[in-house]
């Protein structure tokens, strides 16, 4: 039972095979069993699942229930809920009850789904391996020695060890693609303002974007059914009109032009990522698709131009961590500068604070022009390279990441190392795109997974590419030995 | 040497708005502490800002009052800085892209001229919140319900040249966003408030001196009295030879003096950037239309108008327009008065403001109506009683005693006009003031004119003030010169 | 570009974040790192590209002036560090 797709699990919901509480159960005694050794989550609400499966069984015996009433699901711990804790993985908000919802929380709470817990991140989302959480690293399920990528890992580790049937993630730079790519799973990242960021603690506002980490393309449209949409409390939200994503899942790809940027293929990445990305591009052309070369230019620059934009912003953003109103507060501060200088130097961990101290640079007096002015007129040529991309295909494939999961402590004390592992993401970010990981492959038995980006509110073509190529390919239903 | 000083200003004016600039919570003053701040307002982690449309809408009204331009494209942007008031650590403010761009204003100066000051820009941002320094004990308490308030801030050129201007200018913008009633204007609240930037140099030079800027001035008074302190103290530094130093000073008014702050963040560095919460915010021409056509009438149109159908003098004029209330009294009052202007104007400007002044009351508190004031101005022109009486009158009905016509008729004050009651009057004092009647019979005629004073008085004494004194004076010439 | 010690100071305190003395080497030798990445960008010449600050070219949407929040305060402070009276507490802020 815990390895079936949300498809599956809502089908067998309707048809009353199993009740809400008794999956529900499953997968808490899963987590409880497995936490220990992965580190996925930081809190598992077991009274609060079950007293809404219970609620969820009520609604579908009453009939009153949507697709995914009664399915049990984890949230990364970045988005507030109320009278839960919500950490950010930070020792700033180690003490933090959430006092309301957040948007995406409150639509699936709408929907009757059944939230397990919250899943262990990097330490505000800032990492790529999460091992900047305060609660400790998370380790990947295909090989414990090694990383389940992030900021999103827990999310990503839970969904691929089977500890939940989906998760949420945010992705900032990657964070949802690159450790679902690392774990094995789907995500998807949706076009910047398709998902309310509302009580999603901000990151980097301009770049931050919730969406679905799945075993399933199709699970994945599930889930951006129920969390899509204009929010009145985000301004930043699209008013675009939201499609029904599973709408398009079985259409044919024939047709289908493709486009690889050269820049993902050359020096850099790893030989045996390029054999099983072209493999994966060739699943695609027997259905039909055809492939191009096509050029992004000014993808070398998008990570020097996302480590200033993104630092600025998370500077700003985390002002408000100041020890007053709530989250950690240091001990017996002798003077006001003492309160905040402590608070905030004991709260945050170390790669937050090299952030915020980039970002409070970047910003200051006499280098705003040279650096923030200048990431963003970056930016614009970015978001060009792509608009003239998209005149000549319709989706741009490549991969996730440069290499698979790696081993704890590789990168840590070597920022810049890590960050330029996000070469293939953080371009989608700057340029506010949809873009999809899918599973493609292992080398030495750890995943790999393959990159699809579509222009903006394209995410039903990538969920139906996806799905199409979740058809021809088993990739997904892959799942590490010992938690099968 | 010669000094010429040189002042600008930065008027912060509350917007009156239901709710906050960028959330639900609502503005009202007074409230318990934090009871109206919302989770936006406290800068709760995950919150989001939302713009609130009436302030935009408030903010252009004010550009289109002051013929500035309004961009067809708003920016708002961060202006970071750690205080215990400012919850999320910035504040959201304007930097590049203000909602209204360069403006002007015309004040009126002591000898009747007028002169035209710029207004560089207003820029809408939230106010902070209140930091309580008394009650707990060694700590600081902070009330945020006035986080998040709307604030349109007013920056003036460097257009003022002494302290007077400044406050001419500061009543004008206070006039102008009453008018919008886009303000209270309220300055005991703290609605209404302004930094003033101070300089000296010496007279025709083209250069600027250094300036400080004086900090969170709340009253007319106080603004006038903190630049003055502020020039001497200036010109005092410069003549002994020593320099200005650029920074924030705090006007003391107890003390009568100004003195330098410790800055907010010793390294002023506010890294400004725009919000990315936010997006650009768009302006349609029709919407600025739209604000157009229901623009109210504005101070200097309503004095002009003032002089012109109601031939009132200028000063008069000027006083009835400073501010909408008095200009909405006025005219109800000529109204009720069957039209009557100039006793309208004098009794406004005269009995009432004295009374409200005395009683530290706005005119909208007044307990005579503009229509009482009027109805007893009506009798004042039917001759019912006179403007002596009518000062009688005027003292009852402030102390809540009726209308007009009731007090006149229950203090029995009707004039009395029947010449045959006043010549019987004017027998009797003749007749008991010999004396008096022969210095008045045998001095010259051009002081005859002073010395009928005693008689009038003497009647209308007599008459309880009631006699009609034209009749009275008539009576007695013709009997004295007889 | 390589930040010294006195900088690496100056940006912390603007950040108000306490650094151990002992570490700021590290933070010096870090955020330099970091900056000499953030530098390839001089590599592309932008004169005449305008900046974005969003990835989608859209407006605001306003809110009407209406209240929509209702007293919370109990709620808000119920985890707050220090309160007393309503009020959220600090050490004594000098003017």
């Amino acid at each position: 039972m815990h390895q079936s797709t949300l498809t599956q699990l809502s089908t067998a919901l309707k048809e009353k095979k199993v009740s809400s509480e008794e999956l529900t159960q499953l997968y808490l005694d899963r987590c409880k069993n497995f936490n220990e050794a992965l580190n996925c989550f930081i809190t598992i609400n077991e009274d609060v699942a079950l007293e809404n499966a219970r609620t969820a069984d009520k609604k579908i015996a009453e009939g009153k229930n949507t697709d995914l009433t009664g399915i049990p699901f984890a949230h990364k711990d970045i988005f507030c809920t109320n009278g839960i804790k919500t950490s950010c993985g930070s020792k700033m908000l180690d003490n933090f009850i959430a006092p309301y919802d957040a948007t995406v929380v409150e639509k699936m709470n709408d929907a009757g789904m059944v939230m397990l817990g919250k899943t262990n991140m990097d330490e505000f989302a800032m990492g790529s391996s999460n091992e900047t959480s305060f609660y400790g690293p998370v380790k990947n399920p295909w090989d414990s020695d090694h990383v389940p990528g992030g900021s999103s890992g827990g999310s990503a580790s839970a969904v691929a060890a089977r500890l939940c049937p989906a998760a949420t993630g945010t992705d900032t730079g990657g964070s949802i693609r690159q450790p679902a790519s690392l774990c094995g799973i789907t995500g998807l990242k949706p076009t910047y303002g398709r998902v309310s960021r509302y009580g999603m603690i901000a990151f980097a506002s301009s770049l931050d974007q919730g969406g679905p980490m799945t075993q399933t393309a199709e699970d994945a449209a599930l889930i951006m059914n129920v969390i899509a949409g204009f929010d009145k409390r985000d301004s930043t939200s699209a008013e675009h009109p939201v499609d029904d994503y599973t709408f398009r899942l079985n259409d044919s790809i024939e047709g289908l032009k493709i486009g690889l940027p050269k820049e993902y293929f050359g020096e850099g990445l790893d030989s045996n990522i390029a054999k099983i990305i072209e493999d994966g591009i060739k699943e695609l052309e027997k259905l039909g698709a055809s492939c191009k070369e096509i050029e992004l230019p000014n993808t070398d620059l998008s990570i020097p131009a996302y480590y200033v934009v993104a630092p600025a912003e998370c500077s700003s953003n985390l002002s408000r961590f100041d020890g007053v109103r709530f989250g950690y507060r240091c001990e017996e501060p002798k003077d006001l500068p003492d309160l905040y200088c402590r608070s905030r130097g004991e709260g945050f961990g170390k790669e937050v604070k090299r952030r915020i101290m980039i970002g409070t640079y970047v910003l200051s007096a006499g280098y705003y022009d040279a650096y923030y002015l200048k990431a963003q007129q970056i930016r614009h040529l970015i978001r060009d390279d792509f608009q003239n991309a998209f005149k000549d295909v319709d989706v741009i494939a490549g991969p996730t990441a440069t290499g698979t999961a790696f081993k704890l402590n590789e990168k840590l004390n070597d920022p810049v190392s890590m960050y330029l592992s996000d070469i293939y993401t953080v371009s989608v970010n700057l340029a506010g795109l949809p873009a999809i990981s899918v599973p493609a492959g292992f080398i030495e038995n750890l995943p790999v997974g393959m990159q699809l980006i579509g222009n903006y509110f394209e995410e039903s073509r990538l969920l139906n590419i996806a799905h199409q190529y979740q058809q021809v390919t088993d990739w997904h239903k892959q799942v590490p030995k010992e938690y099968k | 040497m010669e000094w010429e000083t040189v002042i600008g200003l930065e008027i912060h004016t509350q917007l009156a708005t239901e709710s906050k600039i960028f959330s639900g919570a609502a503005t009202a003053y007074g409230a318990e502490p934090n009871v109206q701040a919302c989770a936006v307002d406290l800068g709760l982690p995950g919150v989001l800002p939302v713009i609130n449309e009436q302030a935009i809408q408030m903010a252009i009204k004010f550009g289109l009052a002051i013929e500035a331009e309004i961009p067809e494209r708003s920016i708002f942007a961060r202006k970071n800085y750690f205080y215990p008031d400012l919850p999320k650590g910035y504040q959201i403010s304007q930097f590049e892209l203000p909602i209204v761009s360069k403006g002007h204003i015309d004040i009126q100066l002591e000898d009747g001229s007028s002169k035209t000051i710029g207004v560089t820009r207003a820029h809408l941002e939230e106010d902070a919140g209140k930091s309580m320094h008394e009650g707990f004990g060694k700590l600081t308490g902070i009330d945020l319900n006035r986080a998040g308030t709307p604030l349109l801030e007013i920056v003036s050129e460097p257009d003022m040249r002494n302290a007077k201007e400044a406050v001419a200018y500061m009543k004008k913008i206070h006039s102008i966003v009453r008018y919008l009633e886009i303000s209270d204007g309220n300055m005991q609240e703290g609605s209404f408030r302004c930094d003033a930037n101070v300089s000296v140099r010496p007279k025709g030079q083209d250069e600027f001196g250094t300036r400080t800027e004086l900090k969170n001035i709340n009253s007319f008074r106080f603004v006038e009295q903190a630049i003055n302190y502020e020039i001497e103290r200036q010109i005092d530094v410069l003549e002994e030879g020593s320099e200005i130093v650029q920074e924030t000073r705090l006007y003391d008014p107890n003390k009568n003096e100004t003195r330098s702050m410790r800055s907010k963040e010793e390294a002023n560095d506010y890294r400004y950037f725009p919000d990315p919460d936010l997006l650009p915010v768009q302006i349609e021409q029709s919407l600025i239309d739209e604000i157009k056509s229901h623009l109210p009438e504005l101070p200097d149109a309503k004095k002009q108008r003032f002089i012109e159908s109601f031939k009132l003098s200028d000063d008069d004029a000027t006083l009835l327009t400073s501010q909408k209330e008095i200009a909405d009294f006025f005219e109800a009052c000529v109204d009720a008065a069957g039209g009557e202007t100039k006793l309208s104007a004098n009794w406004i400007t005269g009995e009432l403001t004295a009374n409200l002044n005395k009683e530290n009351m706005d005119i909208t508190d007044s307990p005579v109506t503009a229509e009482m004031l009027g109805s007893m101005i009506k009798r004042i022109q039917d001759n019912t009683i006179s403007g002596k009486i009518a000062k009688q009158v005027f003292e009852a009905m402030w102390n809540g005693e009726g209308d007009a016509d009731s007090i006149i008729e229950n203090k029995g004050l009707k004039q009395v006009t029947d010449t045959s009651a006043i010549e019987k009057l004017v027998d009797d004092v003749i007749a008991n003031s010999p004396d008096q009647v022969k210095q008045y019979q045998e001095s010259p005629p051009e002081k005859q004119g002073k010395l009928i004073g005693y008689f009038v008085g003497q009647v209308m004494k007599q008459s309880q003030g009631k006699a009609n004194p034209k009749q009275v004076n008539e009576l007695l010439k013709q009997k004295l010169n007889s | 570009m390589s930040l010294d010690k006195s900088e690496v100071q100056k940006i912390a305190w603007l950040a108000r974040l306490s650094i151990d003395e002992q570490d700021i080497p590290n933070y010096s030798d870090e955020l330099s790192n970091i900056l000499d990445l953030v530098d390839r960008m001089n590599s592309v010449d932008t004169k005449g590209v305008s900046p974005i600050a969003h990835p989608l070219d859209l407006v605001a949407r306003l809110r009407s002036d209406n209240v929509t929040e209702t007293n919370q305060r109990d709620h808000f402070q119920k985890h707050a560090p220090l309160t007393e009276d309503g009020c959220y507490l600090v050490p004594k802020v000098i003017e």
